[in-house]
């Protein structure tokens, strides 16, 4: 009896549990207003950032990003766009900051004459950036913030 | 021809021939300038001036039209050279599809709009029937392998005509710079409205992809 009871008592605690989960249209922030199994529209493609405006490295080894606009610039075996400015020589030309020496490296620490084999596809490392608003947004904090939790005067 | 080459044997002499055919056409010849020298007896000079005139435009009508005809995008990818290399490059660029919906084909940025100019390429264009026809870039490799002679032309004639393809279409004088990125009205500003640098200086590779730039001024 009371084993019959538990059966009808799971019955319809999962009915009411999956009618509740189909009379609600799923929609996520994410997701926007499409229905679970179809395939919204997809949102418009944001340009990218154009400012040239050096922006805030996160940590002391990120990689900075592009400031700028990267559309159509040729980088493989035949010419790399991006020394046509970033090079030694073009950046009086150019204004815009050499490559650091750590790109002339290779893997034993070696100076090399001229951009390192392994620093040559600069878009491996360097990424322009979008202008699109992300989503979900991001809570990363950098090391100063963290160290400056600390109480004034404290140790460093 | 030797004479080596004439059959032996045959009855005719063949020399003696040929003799007869020239003499023949030479009276041909004499017969015409006669004809066009004397004053006509059944035309009036007014009809034979019209008619000139007629055939003029008619000539001159028709020597655009071929103009028109070879100065299209479709004439210009009729070719395979152009179409499987050049073309299907162009297509991922600015200059095909773009927010302003305005198309650059292959005349606007590789035929002069000036007749005379025209006129000029075309008479070097000749060039590439040759190509086409002896295959000089008719396969990938051997197009990768001379596009940098190819591109080195180009060049030097977007140089020495101070872009003039470019400015058919963007005006230094009409350039709004408040409208342009920083990086561009930088370079823009010291370099192209002082006349020190033309278009093609800065601007290499826009449509097509970059022949190999080991040695070209400025690349590496
Ligand atoms: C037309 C010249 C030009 C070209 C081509 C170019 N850049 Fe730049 N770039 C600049 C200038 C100018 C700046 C400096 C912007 C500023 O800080 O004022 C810059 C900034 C940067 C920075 C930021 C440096 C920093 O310290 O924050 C990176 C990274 C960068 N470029 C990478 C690239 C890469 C990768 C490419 C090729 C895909 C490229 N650039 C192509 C001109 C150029
Ligand atoms: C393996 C990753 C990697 C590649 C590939 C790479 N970089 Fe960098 N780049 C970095 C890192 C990491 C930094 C920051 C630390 C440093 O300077 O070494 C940096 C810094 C820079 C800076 C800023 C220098 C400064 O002093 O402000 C520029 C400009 C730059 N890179 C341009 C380029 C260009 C242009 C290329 C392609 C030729 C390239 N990088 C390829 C990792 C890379
Ligand atoms: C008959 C086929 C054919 C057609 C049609 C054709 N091309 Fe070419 N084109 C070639 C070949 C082959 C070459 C390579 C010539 C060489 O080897 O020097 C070439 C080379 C070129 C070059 C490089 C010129 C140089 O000075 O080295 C340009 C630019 C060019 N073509 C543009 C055009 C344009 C614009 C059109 C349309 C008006 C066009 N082509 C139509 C076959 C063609
Ligand atoms: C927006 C201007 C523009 C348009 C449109 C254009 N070209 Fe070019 N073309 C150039 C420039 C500039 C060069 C010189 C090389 C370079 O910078 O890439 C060139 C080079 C070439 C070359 C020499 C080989 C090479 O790639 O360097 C050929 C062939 C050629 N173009 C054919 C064509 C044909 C065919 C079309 C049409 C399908 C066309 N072009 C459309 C600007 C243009
Ligand atoms: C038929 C007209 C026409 C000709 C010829 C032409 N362009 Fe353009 N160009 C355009 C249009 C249209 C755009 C796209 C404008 C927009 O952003 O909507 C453009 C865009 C550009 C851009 C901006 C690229 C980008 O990524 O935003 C550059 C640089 C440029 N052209 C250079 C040149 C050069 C150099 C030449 C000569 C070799 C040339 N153009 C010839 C019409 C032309
Ligand atoms: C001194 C070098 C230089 C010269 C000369 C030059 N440009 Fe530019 N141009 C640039 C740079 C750098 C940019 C910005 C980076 C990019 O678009 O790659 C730019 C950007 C542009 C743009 C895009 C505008 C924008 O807001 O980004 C157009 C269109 C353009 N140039 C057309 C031309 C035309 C047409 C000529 C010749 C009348 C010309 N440029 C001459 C360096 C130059």
């Amino acid at each position: 009896m009371i084993k019959k009871l538990a059966m009808m008592l799971l019955a319809a605690s999962l009915a009411a549990g999956s009618s509740t989960l189909l009379a609600q249209s799923v929609s996520s922030s994410l997701r926007g207003p499409a229905p679970l199994n179809e395939e919204g529209p997809a949102p418009p493609m944001q340009p990218t950032k154009n400012t040239a405006e050096k922006e805030v490295r996160n940590y002391p080894e990120q990689p900075p990003v592009i400031p700028h606009s990267i559309d159509g610039y040729q980088v493989d075996m035949q010419g790399n766009k991006c020394l046509s400015c970033h090079a030694r020589a073009r950046t009086a030309e150019s204004k815009a900051p050499m490559l650091s020496i750590t790109h002339f490296m290779d893997r034993d620490g070696q100076f090399l004459a001229s951009v390192s084999p392994r620093r040559y596809f600069c878009t491996q490392c360097h990424v322009s950036q979008s202008t699109a608003t992300p989503p979900v947004s991001n809570d990363f904090v950098d090391i100063d913030t963290v160290l400056s939790h600390d109480k004034p005067g404290a140790k460093r | 021809m030797s004479s080596a080459d004439i059959p032996q044997g045959t009855g005719t002499p063949a020399p003696e021939k040929r003799l007869g055919l020239v003499r023949r056409a030479w009276q041909f010849v004499l017969d015409l300038i006669d004809v066009l020298l004397k004053p006509s007896s059944i035309f009036g000079l007014g009809v034979l001036v019209l008619a000139g005139f007629v055939a003029g435009v008619i000539f001159w009508g028709g020597f655009n039209t071929a103009l028109e005809i070879t100065n299209t995008e479709k004439f210009c990818t009729g070719c395979h050279e152009m179409k499987d290399n050049v073309f299907a490059e162009l297509k991922t660029t600015v200059h095909f599809s773009n927010r302003s919906g305005v198309r650059a084909s292959c005349p606007d940025c590789h035929v002069p709009h000036n007749w005379t100019d025209k006129i000029a390429r075309k008479m070097q264009a000749s060039k590439e029937v040759w190509g086409h026809l002896f295959g000089s870039i008719n396969t990938r490799e051997k197009f990768t392998d001379r596009r940098l002679e190819l591109a080195l032309h180009e060049w030097a004639r977007f140089k020495a005509n101070d872009s003039l393809e470019c400015r058919n279409c963007h005006s230094a004088q009409s350039m709004d710079i408040t409208k342009q990125s920083p990086r561009a009205v930088e370079a823009h500003q010291r370099f192209l409205f002082t006349g020190e640098k033309t278009c093609i200086d800065c601007h290499k590779g826009i449509a097509h992809h970059l022949p190999d730039m080991r040695g070209v001024p400025g690349w590496q």
